[in-house]
């Protein structure tokens, strides 16, 4: 089948370009490795969680760095920490690694430095979230044309 | 006995059908954890509420083998939740975190975590997290084994003599484990039926707890050995074992706040002040902790919902033990000091009109001395819950005056203080009827530090005698002269997002003071500024209500401290006065508070303890 066979190299291609670019690191292989027939749609769960997640933790950290009377640095900084906690466990290691320096502007109450750190943050979620969006995608099509899903290492 | 036998209900499959508990607040993570241990064929319930973990595991101890937690969450601290596992359940607790500092890790090892995970947790490490539950299950039945054995007894750490006689796994668990970090051993739960497979847990309770303490302060801490305190204790189907075991998770604590105390110690030296009172103050407070609590109605409620009671202490604290149970009229304080290691460090020594050693060991029983005290004004003055930081540093609490509306102050996290493994125990008085505030005695155990009780409540003018319990009495302090107050500006880290506590300092509240006291300094932070303060408290003089009104800049901070000691017990009040603010009455009414205390207290009677020991 060309067709299936096309997909998948197109899929592994695309994954292996998403762990050289670093969107992606191996806790994320290990994800696709617990994905059984028992659990077929756990990677996909996961991710919208985390993109969920992701979003409300973004939120609480905006709108805690708003504040004009003074910012309250302790709740961005946990905001911060669960999101570094979530983005290793799936594997986003970009978003993990902004989540580090994240932390020290935290620490070091730079309200500058944290808004950037914000902005980065952001930006490397919203890349994930589509460059994830697109490997299901994909995923989805080789599944429909009958193929399965390769095991990318 | 096999481990299958055991641990299994019928499953003989182990560790396949392991069941565990995961709880983490985080949904990615809880997901990922849930299905990792799923993977490895281990029977899982998850959850991401602490409190709803707590609710699972007290519904059925037997339900679960194994807890893994995360450290940070923001209903309940982790350590905490590890703390109150250990206690109660006596269940193998997991700790997972994203942050692998040394000193999370450590704090998770000495409150009794029997491993340490970092995020993201890989399949590999949870398919070894059976051997855990193994040797737990091993240990109690060693030790259970040796019930009938004699054990030497005399003078010696009988908890973990016990352990000592039991062979090589407990040999090696030793080796493992650090000093007096034996949580696992405790084995002695499990021994009222030696015939049973599966041995029932003992439930430490409030109350037995409460007798424990007693026992232990009647002997004295370096007396106390199982057996004896058994005796004292006189309660059917209670095994030596299990006290030992307790007993040794009991010195655990003691020994965490004695590190505290020592800060606190190294504190007071620098102070440098040589009274006596302030240094029994110094004493107490060294240990650590000076809550003012003073729980106004909605407040009260918060503050117990947002500090749960840790461990040991949360258990000391609990309104039983704390012998605060209906504080008998508004304007009591009840203090319940809670302290003591059994190793008075050198430092310590001084001030350890506490230290176990010296009899002092009451503390743990959370003696609630109940200080009533007038309240000048119906003003709002909020009780702080003040939790002096563990190692690092101490915090004073600068008291806030009118004891009114006593108020649990919310503490942010405050990594001094052991972030995790506080314990705030506020134990609401139940008068909150009225406007004075009846303060509940806090029990409250940082990780590090010293749980300290103190009751503010709105001075009523009575002297009582707090519930006697077995632990202690309460004395009022009546106090005419002024309020009491102890705000603790401090950062409580029960539950790390305790922001709306943060705001709640009450500190915050310049409460108008007629006769004393104190506006409450908010201090809501760090550890430096706490610790600035505590020896701005020094630069201010001795603490006593003396000189009620040195009023010191405190630095880097806005506060003016004016300590005033109101040595009852070790009741440090003092007050942090915003920058630039005088209280006008203080001089006359701390006076008079001071004399009324102090005439107070040779009627007071302390039961088993007396607080000013010899430093």
């Amino acid at each position: 089948m060309d067709v299936v066979n096309q997909l998948q190299r197109q899929f592994i291609d695309y994954s292996a370009s998403l762990h050289r670019e670093g969107f992606l690191d191996d806790q994320f292989t290990q994800l696709q490795k617990l994905q059984d027939d028992n659990s077929p749609d756990f990677v996909v769960e996961v991710a919208s969680l985390f993109f969920e997640d992701c979003e409300k933790l973004i939120n609480n950290m905006a709108r805690a760095l708003e504040q004009q009377q003074g910012v309250d640095f302790k709740q961005v900084d946990a905001s911060v920490h669960q999101l570094k906690g979530s983005s290793s466990s799936i594997g986003a290691m970009r978003v993990k690694d902004v989540c580090i320096a994240f932390r020290s502007f935290c620490e070091a109450q730079n309200r500058e430095g944290c808004l950037r750190c914000l902005q980065q943050v952001t930006h490397e979620y919203s890349l994930l979230k589509n460059k994830l969006q697109t490997l299901f995608r994909l995923q989805q099509q080789i599944l429909a044309a009958g193929g399965s899903i390769p095991v990318v290492e | 006995m096999t481990v299958e036998q055991i641990v299994s209900e019928g499953k003989d499959q182990f560790p396949i059908g392991m069941r565990v508990l995961a709880v983490d607040d985080d949904p990615t993570c809880l997901l990922l954890l849930g299905t990792l241990l799923r993977r490895c064929q281990y029977h899982v319930t998850t959850t991401s509420q602490a409190k709803t973990a707590l609710k699972m595991l007290r519904e059925n101890k037997n339900k679960f083998d194994l807890v893994i937690s995360d450290v940070h969450m923001p209903d309940m601290d982790g350590f905490k939740l590890l703390e109150h596992v250990g206690l109660e359940m006596d269940l193998p607790v997991i700790m997972l975190s994203a942050n692998g500092d040394t000193k999370l890790v450590m704090k998770g090892i000495t409150h009794g975590a029997c491993d340490y995970l970092l995020k993201p947790v890989r399949i590999e490490e949870l398919q070894n997290i059976w051997q855990h539950v193994v040797r737990r299950k091993k240990k109690d039945r060693c030790n259970s084994g040796s019930k009938d054995k004699p054990h030497p007894d005399s003078g010696e750490d009988a908890g973990i003599g016990n352990v000592d006689n039991n062979g090589k796994l407990n040999k090696k668990r030793k080796d493992q484990n650090e000093d007096e970090d034996d949580e696992r051993d405790e084995n002695g739960h499990d021994n009222e039926d030696p015939s049973a497979q599966k041995k029932p847990r003992v439930v430490w309770s409030v109350e037995l707890h409460r007798k424990f303490v007693a026992a232990v302060n009647q002997l004295g801490i370096d007396k106390a050995v199982p057996k004896k305190i058994l005796e004292l204790m006189n309660v059917e189907k209670l095994t030596r074992e299990n006290v030992a075991s307790h007993l040794q998770k009991f010195r655990l604590y003691l020994k965490r706040i004695s590190c505290v105390a020592n800060q606190q110690a190294n504190m007071a030296a620098a102070l440098g002040t040589a009274d006596s009172a302030y240094l029994r103050m110094g004493s107490l407070n060294g240990l650590g902790n000076f809550h003012t609590l003073a729980g106004s109605d909605q407040l009260h409620n918060a503050a117990f919902r947002s500090f749960p009671p840790s461990g040991v202490l949360g258990r000391l604290n609990t309104p039983a033990g704390l012998g605060i149970r209906g504080l008998p009229s508004p304007g009591t304080i009840q203090l319940g000091h809670v302290q003591n290691s059994g190793n008075p460090t050198n430092d310590l020594s001084k001030l350890q009109s506490f230290v176990p050693g010296n009899h002092n060991t009451n503390i743990l029983q959370g003696m609630p001395m109940s200080l009533e005290l007038d309240r000048l004004q119906h003003n709002k003055s909020v009780g702080h819950i003040g939790e002096l930081p563990t190692t690092d540093s101490t915090t004073v609490f600068p008291g806030s005056g009118s004891l009114v509306d006593a108020r649990i102050t919310g503490f942010s996290n405050n990594p001094l203080l052991g972030v995790t493994s506080n314990s705030l125990m506020l134990e609401g008085s139940s008068q909150q009827a009225t406007s004075h505030t009846s303060v509940s005695a806090i029990g409250f155990q940082n990780g590090n530090a010293l749980s300290d009780f103190t009751l503010i409540a709105p001075a009523s003018n009575q002297l009582q005698d707090s519930k006697a319990d077995s632990q202690g009495q309460a004395s009022l302090i009546n106090c005419n002269a002024g309020q009491i107050i102890r705000s603790a500006p401090q950062e409580w880290n029960a539950p790390r997002k305790d922001a709306p506590y943060q705001s709640h300092a009450l500190i915050n509240s310049s409460i108008p003071i007629n006769s004393a006291m104190i506006q409450l300094g908010q201090c809501l932070d760090r550890n430096n500024s706490i610790f600035h303060r505590t020896t701005d408290l020094d630069s201010v003089g001795p603490l006593n209500f003396v000189d009620p009104l040195s009023i010191k800049q405190s630095e880097g901070d806005n506060y003016i401290m004016e300590p005033s000691v109101i040595e009852k017990e070790g009741y440090l009040m003092f007050q942090p006065r915003p920058h630039g603010s005088h209280v006008p009455d203080n001089t006359g009414s701390l006076k008079d508070l001071a004399s009324a205390m102090m005439k107070q207290e040779d009627d007071l009677g302390c039961n088993g303890y007396s607080l000013r020991t010899s430093i």
